[in-house]
């Protein structure tokens, strides 16, 4: 099997879904999909032992080689991870919808297609060595994702979710573009693998630290980091195999992909070093703190996935001093953390999705004070919900408390860190991150015990509520398995996939070996007594639930949160603004948007003179004056003035009738007979013409002919004919300083010898220059059709012409 | 000579400015008029007005007026023409369909 079609086979496949929905009403879509992912995952496990040899797998078809964006897949440990987590947790999650979603009301076909669109999209986006290749697959996931969210698109709440997460993520991502065309100017490469190469060049580079901050934008606003994790909680609104896979197990984990890709590149900087991690740790703390409020069940798992994606995103920043110490096997302990736990919040969270999945599917509702004491009815969900939520919560002997306490001993390693003012502030971040594992066992209690335990109200719900059927159960159910897998026998991904993962994130050859072990037991250190004080404080806090919750209220913060009111009035504030700029502007009517282009015209001119004329001109040679000529002059200027104070609409057109005579006298005296006598007939025509329009029209509004009298118009025309005039002087005394022969000369001579005729300016429009002629003949024929076509045709029963 | 008409031109632009900045169609077309004949006049005042003989090889005259600049006014008074009666004809129709001339009152559909 070719490498390419691993990425391109979900696309190609969605293709395919439309005609088999229609094709097979009776059989569930969901049956059909099934099979991709399963054979993507069986494929891409071949390639295991491969990788943890320190194999490297690339292959590269042409794209757009000119530009050097080439379409390779490039699988490295971190790759194969990032794809085993996408195309396993895609398998459940498909047949856990299969269950989930009815077939007889339900569109499946846009379901599925969305669906494999992103498991495409996600697999591009890291197993891309080209960053705009990555890009496009990272906005394709955006989109789907956007399409998943709205699947309900009759709902208003889901419609809202899905442009919230658009926005935010698209925002983000262009953000990340520029940050990559930044790497490509300092390099020259698209590809990461050149660009790794080229570190030591760009390190000193002034786009350098512009270009991190960038990209960091374009992995926070995915990896829902604070304070772009608000797009994640309205999420909710999509189908929960959605919310399983999307926004807990891989998309929002491409922020963190993109974070541990790029490590290489700009770990070591303490910018990055510095932002990464407190980013992180205040994602943790705020996930943790507002998800204790909420009472939906989704959206108190969604904003512990915020809390546990910042909780990734800290231990990777912190891992990244590692670079300073030649990996040192205390510095990268941060960053098997991290990958360790990112494993494992795939496994707890997705099955505690599937799980609320579950008590949404069987008693239509999941609001936590409506639900209850549903041990007894429902005990093989409440065991895989006392599986996920003990490992959410970092409790013995679930593969949590492995992540946790790793957690623990890299931000107590990180004290040691001597270049970044680490002995200050490491304290002040142990402390955030335990007060926040403290929210997180205290939200995990409440997932648990306020929709198992407790007095059962069945009034409250819509169903009458039974144990769910088995197909809803195996999803969960293998991941509830792999957490306690993982949790007993946690080396058994230590050599095969986490080595090979930390290899790529620091890129280093495949002969430096990683020490990966990890105890469950390993003594009587801090780490341990930490774990044990936030399980006794956590346990006392849930006790107390009902007094100190009180605390939100006083803050002033209910279920929703701050940042939400800032996003919405933000968006209202540029709606508003917008709105009101354009009604400045767009007022309809001719009068200013004339003016707007005269006023520029005159300042654009005006500037440019007073930059580039000299001011002193010589005056032209003037032919010699005629005092008749004079008095046309005079005359012609009085009565164009005295056009502007008349109100009687044919007097006006009459005295414009004057001047085009006039002006027909002006040809004469300058010698041009035939322009005299086409002027002089076009004038009188017109005038007719203007009459017969303007004579018959209704009388009864005669005075809206009268103009009142406006100064910024008088202004504007004022400077309309200044402008004119100086421009001609100007030019006409340049040219009186840089003579040109006018290429009049040659008519004179030949156009009796070539064309054989002796009125100069009729040679020129029939023979030297016949083509205007034509065409002006075609303007006049055009605007004799259209005023034809103008008087004769009439639209009828429209009254908007 | 060429100095009092280019204030002849630069005073036909002022008032045919004034003209189209206001608010009646036939004050805006009779305006558009006078910006045509300032054009013209300046097309034919910057070839030079010099005392020369009319384009016609017939007066054997020594110099001739420049033929190029009188061709090309012809051209566009023409098409000026042409234009001037559409626009005319659209003004009357407009009177016809709406009652009145005033851009004013003339806007689009009232939710713009």
């Amino acid at each position: 099997m070719n490498l390419l079609l691993v990425i391109l086979a979900p696309f190609l496949y969605a293709l395919f879904i439309p005609f088999l929905y229609k094709h097979t009403k009776h059989i569930h879509t969901g049956w059909f999909v099934l099979w991709l992912p399963i054979i993507l995952f069986v494929y891409l496990l071949n390639f295991v032992p491969v990788v943890a040899k320190g194999d490297i797998i690339k292959k590269t078809i042409d794209w757009v080689p000119s530009l050097g964006v080439n379409f390779t897949v490039y699988i490295d440990g971190l790759g194969l991870l990032f794809a085993l987590l996408i195309t396993g947790l895609g398998t459940l999650v498909v047949l856990y919808s299969i269950y989930y979603l009815s077939l007889q009301s339900e569109p499946l076909n846009n379901f599925y297609v969305y669906l494999l669109l992103f498991m495409g999209a996600m697999l591009g986006v890291v197993l891309s060595d080209n960053l705009i290749v990555l890009y496009v697959f990272w906005e394709l996931t955006s989109l789907s994702s956007s399409l998943l969210i709205a699947y309900w698109y009759q709902r208003e709440k889901s419609r809202y979710g899905a442009l919230k997460s658009l926005f935010i993520t698209v925002a983000g991502g262009f953000a990340m573009l520029a940050g990559f065309v930044l790497l490509y100017a300092m390099t020259g490469t698209f590809s990461i693998r050149e660009i790794i190469a080229q570190t030591d060049i760009i390190v000193n580079h002034v786009l350098f630290v512009p270009s991190m901050i960038l990209i960091l934008l374009g992995a926070f606003s995915k990896s829902a980091q604070f304070p772009f994790h608000i797009w994640l909680p309205d999420a909710m609104e999509a189908p929960t195999p959605i919310s399983a896979y999307l926004h807990s197990a891989t998309m929002v984990k491409a922020g963190i992909f993109l974070v541990a890709r790029l490590s290489p590149i700009y770990a070591g900087n303490p910018h990055w070093f510095w932002i990464i991690s407190i980013i992180g740790i205040i994602t943790l703390f705020w996930g943790a703190f507002f998800a204790i409020r909420q009472t939906d069940l989704k959206s108190i798992l969604a904003y512990s996935t915020v809390s546990q994606l910042g909780l990734i995103m800290c231990l990777l920043g912190l891992g990244s001093a590692a670079v300073h110490y030649n990996y040192e096997q205390i510095y990268t302990v941060a960053t098997l953390a991290a990958i360790l736990h990112l494993i494992n919040h795939a496994t707890f969270k997705g099955s505690l999705f599937m799980v609320a999945g579950i008590i949404d599917h069987q008693t239509g509702t999941r609001d936590i004070d409506k639900l209850g004491g549903l041990v007894t009815i429902m005990p093989i969900t409440f065991t895989l919900a006392i599986i996920g939520s003990c490992s959410m919560a970092g409790i013995f002997p679930f593969n949590g408390f492995l992540s946790k306490e790793l957690f623990y001993t890299g931000l107590i390693n990180s004290i040691n860190i001597e270049t970044f003012n680490m002995e200050l502030w490491g304290i002040t971040l142990i402390v955030i991150a335990w007060i926040a594992s403290i929210f997180t066992f205290v939200y995990s209690m409440i997932v648990v015990f306020k929709s198992f335990m407790g007095k059962h109200k069945p009034y409250y719900l819509k169903k009458e509520p039974k144990e769910a059927s088995l197909g809803l159960i195996i999803p969960p159910a293998i991941l509830a398995f792999l957490v306690v897998i993982l949790g007993l026998f946690p080396n058994i991904l230590s050599q095969s996939i986490i080595a090979p993962t930390m290899h790529s994130i620091y890129a280093l050859a495949p002969t430096h070996i990683f020490e990966v072990n990890i105890y469950h037991w390993h003594g009587l250190t801090p780490e341990l007594f930490m774990t044990i004080g936030v399980i006794v404080i956590g346990f006392l806090l849930y006790k107390n639930l009902d007094k100190w919750l009180k605390v939100y209220s006083v803050l002033k913060l209910n279920k929703k949160e701050p940042l939400n009111t800032i996003y919405d009035w933000f968006l209202e504030l540029l709606d508003r603004a917008s709105l009101r700029i354009t009604q400045l502007q767009m007022t309809g009517l001719l009068r200013d948007y004339l003016a707007y282009i005269l006023i520029f015209m005159i300042f654009l001119i005006g500037y440019t003179f007073s930059k580039y004329v000299s001011t002193q001109y010589v005056i032209p040679e003037i032919s010699i004056y005629s005092w008749y000529i004079l008095i046309f002059i005079f005359m012609a200027i009085c009565t164009t003035i005295s056009i502007l104070f008349i109100n009687s609409r044919v007097t006006a057109i009459i005295i414009t009738g004057i001047i085009g005579f006039q002006l027909a006298l002006f040809f004469v005296i300058f010698r041009a007979p035939d322009l005299a006598l086409t002027k002089l007939l076009i004038e009188t025509v017109m005038t007719v013409l203007f009459l017969l329009c303007f004579y018959h029209l209704p009388k009864l509004k005669k005075e809206t002919f009268k103009s009142t009298f406006k100064l910024t118009n008088a202004l504007i025309s004022i400077g309309v004919g200044l402008m004119v005039t100086v421009i001609a002087f100007t030019s006409m005394a340049l040219s009186n300083e840089n003579p040109i022969k006018p290429i009049s000369n040659y008519f004179i001579e030949n156009s009796y010898e070539l064309a054989g005729g002796k009125n100069l300016v009729n040679v020129i429009l029939v023979d030297f220059r016949g083509l205007d002629t034509l065409l002006e003949v075609l303007v006049l024929a055009i605007a004799a059709l259209g005023l034809i076509a103008l008087i004769k045709h009439r639209v009828k029963g429209k009254e908007d012409i | 000579m060429e100095i009092m008409m280019i204030v002849y031109i630069g005073v036909l632009f002022t008032v045919g400015t004034y003209m189209i900045l206001t608010n009646v169609i036939l004050r805006i077309i009779l305006g558009i008029i006078l910006l045509s004949h300032g054009a013209h006049l300046l097309l034919l005042t910057m070839s030079g007005l010099g005392e020369t003989s009319p384009p016609l090889l017939g007066e054997n005259a020594i110099s001739y007026a420049d033929p190029l600049p009188q061709a090309l006014i012809l051209t566009a008074i023409v098409i000026n023409f042409g234009v001037t009666a559409f626009l005319l004809v659209l003004g009357y129709r407009t009177y016809q369909e709406h009652q009145t001339d005033n851009l004013e009152e003339l806007r689009g559909s009232s939710d713009e």
